[in-house]
């Protein structure tokens, strides 16, 4: 009605009224926290990584839709993929989402994740949409959020 | 008279459409539109007379240096202080709070000292102390605040003791909407021998402005906030307190006598201006006072007051469902700040939903996280009021929030 669809999808209102992978899981490898200052976004994302591969994780936090569904989206595109996988989508998923007008991006490899695409048109939401994937990253990558439970 | 439909047409930007929708401009807490007037005086200043000041003897340099300190004039008289060499001109309000707290602070801030601030206090009026506070080893209080977002002055008497050096609040709180008592706070704290701080960046553009009534020792306001340009604030100080104060910075302009091995300092308050200031902007400040001064600042707070009431009503009527709306509910200490947070509608999607009906509102925590925070919240949607709203703009905005929590919970469509 007032041409938000392109922002608000109905996949993404599904995903934020019902985030997939949302809460805690049983054996966390990796874990880190994301948090927006601008807008008070925060999460909490947890992973148990295993021979190279993202075999369970799950997000708690609070977040517009756009950063609760992204972070849910990702939840599911990613549980059973390699890491290797994992930095390519956040690659891709990073240049879709900040790209000019025009520019293309890897609609094959974004799946479904490109639903959240129209996402370049809102500079302002560009963070929201970013953030669980910063904090995927910071979850495999920095020492000091490593928890390991073995 | 105050006509606001008259007013409208002399702000060039109230006509724009956002997406094909008139623009709601409610961000007025952030910074305010600007009138023809101060834009035009700002053109006239490039065009016509642009000079340095206080350095020739040339026709411009000397017009140019008539103009400056005519603005400088305007805006001591708006405050109705006693004498315009009390008048600082800075950037914005942040820049006189760090002056206050460098030129001031650091002579008369001692170990074990206190200052005793709000909990509504903006980052700028806050975080100075904080470092203020580390460097000297002296502690921060605050004022507790109840439920309805008003401070308890119950409590202040037993706050404020021999130690308190500094009570610094904020005159409305640019979150809440609160308009606090900040001349009572300064008789409590002279009664101690405490100076009092008036953060007036949200009060000097709203309501009359009396120095000397509110006997305040210092004030800081921003000239963005009140239909003037940004890049220009002011800070008035006691006459006796402002004679004390060692200069923030050094260089030109702020010298009366210069040697290779030392220097003097210029009189009030060009002491506490080094360099070559922003002219132009001050200029436009100038005229923005003459703007304000014209529609009278008695006139500009009725008219907000009634805006308050009504969106008030018009909130209460609409019983929005989960919705929290923040502040005082008497209009009478509240000006037109209007924070809100719905339980589960984010406040950026509202924004963003909004904006897309042409409504300009602010989201997040305004500068003032802690207080935010305590709300038990991590964002509120604020909308805030001027003096070129309407009791429509009102509605537009009570209907567009309706809206959005419908669009947001029952999907789109
Ligand atoms: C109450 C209050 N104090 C201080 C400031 C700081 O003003 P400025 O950003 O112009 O320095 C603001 C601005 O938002 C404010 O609302």
């Amino acid at each position: 009605m007032y041409d938000l669809e392109d922002l608000y999808q109905e996949i993404v209102m599904d995903h934020n009224r019902r985030p997939r992978n949302f809460g805690e899981i049983k054996n966390p490898t990796n874990s880190a926290n994301g948090f927006n200052p601008l807008c008070g976004d925060q999460i909490t994302l947890q992973l148990h990584l295993k021979d190279g591969l993202v075999s369970d994780l799950a997000f708690i936090g609070v977040g517009c839709a756009i950063s609760k569904s992204s972070a849910s989206m990702m939840t599911e595109e990613l549980k059973g993929k390699t890491l290797d996988h994992a930095e390519n989508l956040f690659e891709a998923f990073r240049k879709m989402i900040t790209r000019n007008p025009g520019d293309s991006y890897d609609s094959d490899l974004l799946g479904d994740l490109e639903i959240l695409q129209g996402v370049s048109r809102y500079p302002a939401r560009i963070k929201c949409a970013t953030l669980a994937w910063h904090t995927l990253h910071s979850a495999i990558h920095d020492e000091n959020n490593v928890v390991s439970t073995e | 008279m105050f006509n606001v439909e008259k007013i409208r047409d002399d702000f060039p930007i109230l006509s724009k459409n956002v997406y094909g929708n008139p623009l709601v401009y409610l961000d007025n807490a952030a910074t305010s539109q600007k009138p023809r007037q101060v834009i035009d005086a700002l053109v006239d200043y490039y065009e016509n007379y642009n000079a340095n000041v206080h350095r020739g003897v040339h026709t411009l340099s000397m017009e140019a240096t008539d103009k400056f300190e005519e603005a400088r004039e305007k805006v001591a008289t708006f405050i109705n202080s006693e004498s315009s060499d009390l008048v600082v001109w800075t950037r914005n309000a942040s820049e006189g709070l760090n002056l206050i707290a460098y030129s001031w602070g650091e002579d008369n801030v001692h170990e074990g000292d206190e200052i005793l601030l709000t909990p509504m206090e903006h980052h700028s009026n806050l975080v100075p102390w904080q470092e203020l506070a580390r460097r000297k080893n002296a502690v921060i209080k605050f004022i507790p605040m109840r439920e309805n977002g008003t401070l308890d002055m119950d409590k202040v008497d037993d706050l404020i003791t021999e130690r308190t050096v500094l009570v610094s609040a904020v005159h409305m709180s640019n979150a809440l909407g609160t308009i606090n008592s900040v001349r009572e706070l300064g008789q409590k704290a002279h009664q101690q021998g405490a100076k009092i701080l008036v953060d007036g960046a949200q009060s000097v553009p709203h309501m009359p402005t009396n120095v000397q009534e509110l006997d305040c020792d210092f004030l800081v306001f921003s000239g963005h906030k009140m239909l003037g340009p940004t890049g220009i604030g002011a800070l008035y100080v006691k006459r006796d307190i402002l004679n004390t104060m060692e200069p923030f910075l050094m260089g030109g302009e702020m010298v009366l006598e210069v040697s290779y091995e030392e220097a003097s300092w210029a009189d009030l308050p060009m002491r506490f201006e080094a360099g070559t200031p922003n002219i132009a902007d001050s200029i436009g400040l100038g005229s923005a006072v003459d703007y304000l001064n014209d529609l009278g600042m008695e006139n500009v707070r009725t008219h907000e007051k009634n805006l308050t009431s009504y969106a008030l009503n018009k909130f209460k009527e609409a019983d929005l469902d989960g919705m929290d709306l923040f502040g005082p509910d008497d209009p009478e200490v509240r000006g037109g700040v209007f924070s809100f947070n719905t339980v589960d509608v984010h406040p950026h999607d509202l924004g963003t939903f909004l904006d897309r009906m042409g409504i300009a509102v602010r989201t997040g925590h305004h500068c003032a996280m802690p207080l935010v925070r305590s709300l038990g919240v991590a964002a509120t949607v604020r909308a805030s009021f001027y003096l070129y709203n309407t009791e429509r703009e009102v509605d537009i905005l009570v209907d567009g929030v309706t809206e959005a929590l419908r669009y947001f919970r029952d999907g789109s469509k």
